[in-house]
């Protein structure tokens, strides 16, 4: 069994990771190393008046008047009527959220540095907070950014056709549903340590990110740079989640600090910094009224989707990528052809909205598939029905959605049918009953989702970005040695790709991963790539792999064909060797050929050499869809609230498999998360705007006692447009679980007559569900 | 997340650790297992300027069976009681107690004379050492022992009737006869976190003891004399609407939800009590 395309085997980079012999940021050691800590805004909005250090320390401290040769981060869409937000990487004039930096300081370790932080005394006048998008959306609220008319970030109008529905539908669902704000909790926070090379007249910086070429740019731009004056090392990265995917405003005040002080300056996020400073995701608001027939099948939607974007727009992603992908997706895998839809962008007291694993789509499917549900309730059908009734057949493909999106290829009903038939529907209702006579509450709920994965430059174009991503590139070499070097700007985060991508390499040059080497995450060492985010990775990296691979067979080719005195076309390649007939020859002794001895190859030889890069993009850059549906069976305590699950099945199809292990390592994670975004995580506030749930004692992350035993199946429809027939598949998993589990919940609670429309959904919220429904006779059983 | 600069003293026995006491300030703190304290002092909540560790004194690990009480040491850790390594004052409860502490991490290190110290409403030992009748012996600097009852130890959320010149030296229990029961229930968000509601009823005809306790409450634990006396009597689970009742008379500041889980985990500790024989 060889280690290409296909293959389970265990991840590369397992070895350091599990040993503890990786380097996070944290773990890089330099001479005359800073620790950096910050003064960080204690109030939700006001205006700083000043900014008090002490004397002793005023080479220790540096505030935005220090860093007046940084340009604050002003992300600009080309979206219609989007506002731009203004950034400063230390506060200027106003504070917009509570954690939000206003001053850094140094010092050789980081406990000196936050004591020195303790000693910075801020005067700030304190404003009305903006504590939720309602109240911030209304005429009369204050101004968070003052140059702005309303707080608007952008709002967004799909007007399509619901005539029809209207005037046909037998079934009205109205509802309103809310989806909490989160936190995306990767294992090791935001980190960075830069440094100034003077041989090199750069500035280095290591920095815990999914996208080091494009921190590149962005460090570059805002400190006023030339792009070959900076160079951006990801080393090991402890998860990403897509908060990792965005300029940090810390990565400029560390940067600017080094420069300044020519000493290596670090500054690594703790858990509670994350939790305040990092609770920027997730949060959307929706109104949606669902139109349909009497067999359920969905007529036409109309929805109204209000995203709690917080403070700021990040780079390069906008504040407008959350409320466009939840437009654009709402409909999700069903065909429908009545939709309009209008979101809002709101500008809160908050950290600033960033894209999270899933991105807007774990808010759409959870909107959606509870009224699938309601759907299903008031036509007296089965959920899975009503889902087969309306999704887009397999016998439909490619299909292209009420929104425009191009669905490439699957069977949708298809993963329905399954996730019924292995969680055992119509057992279940059985088992259902007799229990209801027992006084327990069990329930059944799915959630079906489409995964547009490696959205491409049209997409992103459309979306407005300052910044749109194109041609990934990636370099495969012979080494010469004959083992085989494979370079790519994306990175490798704990999603495997670093795996991956060697197989993709081993497919094609028939060398076992382990003598494949594959750098990442170093823009001085490595191809551009605009990095690891919105499922792309595999398709993108994966794909420049194949080609620059399939173009290095053909000059080994070559090279070969000298050696064994064959012609080129004759030669194949097995096992790390070229064979022609019964004579072979190693790599290593083609590579020796090339770099050590090349008089023994011919006068006209190729001069390429054995070192290629390639740039690829799939036939189709609006995105290849994978899809699921996640069926979850739990059992809900009436008298506790607990949800404890009995059963969690997931089909997928993400096409082509490049590592069944790595796969379902990816699904466990997403679902894991996906139930943390269903029963456990949300950050509150208080009035003022201040955070209540700042240490993991009060934002409740789920163990391993309150998951499920995952269940998953995969069937493979290739995509016709990527290479190898890959998709991407990183964040599906945690786009359902919320739709599925609430699904669940409401339909064990139904003889209480209790209908859950909020996530998550914690004992408390069911509780007072079941006490405000008050059906005490039912309870008892 | 680094705490600020504190002297750290770790006595070699008790009698240096009393020395240590006669001079603190009120900016002292004595140190146990740390699962709390070391938190605290990360979030930078608690600024001692010293900090003594007793974990480690041999005297505070002893283990005195005497004739209708035991004497447990206030270092002795979590993980020695769940464990089953230390004498029961009643078949099985501390063991089960102690097992539901946290994370098996947490309860290799925490101890039980920490947890009474720090008194955190929603800590365990608080509410099952006073539904077991427990009283607490103190040392001062001076070599003076006073003992009080766990319904007096505990004044509030995190504050105790320990003075700054104290020592928490020993937990005593009451011996329970063969035909005693007891309960124990506590409802969380998540296997380890801090309780939402805690309830507790221990009872022992032969001694005519019988205590109902509440904890989670934000506050002390909560001891019902009515609700003590009507289970002892009828043998029988209260009614909801009997708890709640006299949850509201007891805590009416409590929230619907919080009374409501209150009661169910007094009713679900009561049935365990009950079927226990």
């Amino acid at each position: 069994m060889g280690t290409g395309i296909g293959a389970r085997v265990a991840r590369k980079e397992d070895a350091r990771l599990l040993s503890g012999q990786a380097k996070f940021v944290r773990d890089l050691k330099f001479p005359r190393l800073l620790e950096a800590a910050y003064v960080r805004s204690p109030l939700a909005h006001g205006r700083l008046k000043s900014v008090t250090i002490p004397e002793k320390y005023k080479d220790r401290v540096f505030t935005a008047s220090n860093l007046s040769d940084v340009l604050p981060i002003r992300p600009e869409s080309t979206l219609p009527g989007y506002k731009a937000s203004q950034q400063y990487p230390l506060v200027k004039d106003k504070v917009r959220f509570v954690g939000e930096c206003i001053a850094i300081c140094v010092a050789p370790t980081r406990a000196e540095a936050e004591d020195i932080a303790e000693q910075v005394i801020v005067d700030i006048d304190p404003l009305p907070p903006l504590v939720n998008a309602s109240d911030a959306k209304t005429r009369d609220a204050p101004r968070l950014h003052d140059d702005w008319d309303d707080n608007l970030f952008l709002t967004t109008a799909f007007d399509g056709d619901l005539e029809f529905a209207e005037k046909n539908a037998t079934v009205v669902i109205e509802r309103e549903y809310n989806t909490a704000r989160q936190c995306m909790n990767p294992m090791e926070g935001k980190g960075t340590l830069s440094y100034w090379d003077d041989k090199a007249g750069q500035l280095v910086v290591y920095t815990s990110t999914q996208v080091p070429h494009l921190i590149r740019t962005g460090i570059a731009q805002y400190l006023q740079m030339d792009q070959g004056q900076v160079r951006v090392i990801a080393p090991d990265v402890g998860g990403g989640f897509g908060y990792k995917c965005v300029l940090q405003p810390e990565e400029l005040s560390v940067s600017w600090v080094a420069r300044k002080l020519k000493r290596p300056v670090r500054w690594v996020e703790d858990r509670r910094e994350h939790l305040v400073a990092g609770a920027n995701t997730r949060q959307h608001h929706y109104k949606l009224k669902a139109y349909a027939d009497d067999r359920g099948k969905l007529l036409g939607i109309d929805a109204e989707i209000t995203v709690d974007i917080g403070a700021y727009s990040v780079w390069p992603f906008t504040a407008c990528l959350e409320a466009a992908q939840a437009g654009g997706n709402l409909p999700g895998p069903y065909a429908l052809e009545g939709y309009r839809c209008k979101t809002y962008s709101v500008a809160t007291n908050k950290p600033g909205f960033t894209p999270y694993r899933g991105v807007a789509r774990p808010g759409v499917c959870f909107a959606m598939e509870l009224t699938i549900d309601a759907i299903a309730r008031a036509v007296g059908r089965e959920p899975a029905d009503v889902r087969r009734e309306n999704l887009v057949p397999g016998s439909a493909m490619p299909y292209t959605n009420v929104t425009g999106k191009f669905y490439d290829s699957g069977d949708y009903q298809h993963s329905v049918t399954e996730a019924a038939r292995a969680i055992g529907l119509e057992d279940f209702r059985k088992r259902q009953k007799e229990a209801r006579t027992q006084g327990r509450f069990l329930g059944l709920g799915f959630g079906t989702f489409t995964e547009q994965s490696a959205h491409g430059t049209k997409v992103f174009a459309a979306w407005g970005l300052p910044l749109v991503p194109g041609y990934e590139q990636a370099m495969v070499k012979l080494t010469p040695s004959g083992s085989v070097e494979v370079r790519s700007g994306n990175h490798s985060f704990g999603q495997g790709l670093e795996t991956t991508i060697a197989q993709v390499a081993s497919e094609w040059l028939t060398v076992d991963i382990d003598k494949i080497n594959v750098l990442m995450g170093d823009t001085g060492m490595t191809p551009y790539s605009t990095g690891a985010y919105a499922s792309r990775g595999m398709v993108m990296a994966g794909g420049a792999v194949s080609k620059a691979a399939e173009e290095l067979v053909k000059r080994i080719k070559i090279h070969a064909s000298h050696l064994l005195q064959c012609d080129a076309k004759d030669v194949a390649l097995k096992d790390g060797k070229a064979l022609s007939g019964a004579a072979s020859v190693d790599f290593a002794d083609i590579a020796r050929a090339w770099y050590l001895r090349p008089d023994q190859l011919d006068e006209d030889v190729d001069t390429a050499g054995l070192e290629v890069t390639q740039g690829y993009k799939p036939d189709i850059d609006t995105g290849v869809f994978t899809y699921a549906t996640h069926a979850a069976i739990v059992e809900v305590d009436p008298e506790t609230g607990k949800v404890s699950f009995e059963d969690y099945y997931v089909f997928e199809d993400c096409g082509r498999r490049v590592n069944p292990l790595i796969l379902e390592g990816q699904t466990y994670g997403g679902a894991a998360q996906g139930i943390g975004t269903a029963l456990f995580e949300e950050v509150l506030y208080d009035p003022s705007g201040q955070p209540l749930t700042s240490t993991l004692a009060d934002y409740i992350l789920p163990g391993p006692a309150e998951l499920p035993h995952f269940r998953l199946e995969h069937s493979e429809t290739p995509s016709p447009y990527t290479r190898h027939g890959i998709k991407g598949v990183g964040e599906g998993a945690a786009i359902a679980p919320g739709g599925a589990v609430l699904n669940a919940i409401n339909d064990a609670l139904e003889p209480l007559g209790v209908e859950l429309n909020e996530l998550p959904a914690t004992p408390h919220k069911i509780l007072s569900a079941i006490m405000d429904a008050d059906r005490p006779e039912e309870v008892a059983g | 997340m680094k705490p600020v600069g504190f002297q750290f003293a770790q006595p070699d026995t008790l009698a240096e650790a009393m020395q240590m006491l006669r001079d603190v300030s009120e900016d002292t703190k004595i140190m146990s297992g740390g699962q709390s304290l070391g938190p605290m002092l990360n979030l930078r909540l608690a600024r001692p300027e010293k900090i003594i560790s007793i974990a480690g004194l041999s005297e505070l690990r002893e283990v005195d069976e005497g004739e209708g009480f035991i004497e447990f040491g206030t270092a002795l850790r979590h993980a020695e009681f769940e464990d089953g390594s230390l004498p029961e004052p009643i078949s099985g409860m501390m063991r089960h107690v102690a097992k539901g502490i946290a994370y098996r991490a947490v309860r290799n290190r925490g101890t039980i004379g920490g947890s009474l110290c720090h008194a955190d409403p929603a800590a365990d030992w608080i509410t099952a050492l006073t539904a077991l009748g427990a009283t607490v012996r103190m040392v001062s600097a001076q070599g003076d022992t006073r003992d009080v009852d766990m319904t007096r130890f505990i004044h509030g959320a995190y504050r105790t009737e320990l003075n700054s010149d104290e020592l928490l030296k020993s937990v005593i229990l009451p011996r329970y006869s063969s035909s005693a029961v007891w309960g124990y229930y506590k409802t969380c968000r998540k296997v380890g976190e801090f309780a939402d509601a805690i309830a507790s009823w221990v009872a022992d005809p032969k001694k005519r003891y019988s205590r109902v306790v509440f904890g989670a409450t934000a506050g002390a634990p909560i001891v019902s004399i009515p609700l003590s006396r009507q289970i002892a009597v009828t043998g029988i689970v209260p009614s909801k609407e009997v708890i709640k009742a006299e949850l509201e008379r007891l805590a009416p500041d409590l929230d619907r939800v919080k009374k409501h889980l209150l009661a169910v985990a007094l009713q679900r500790c009561t049935k365990q009590a009950l079927n226990h024989d």
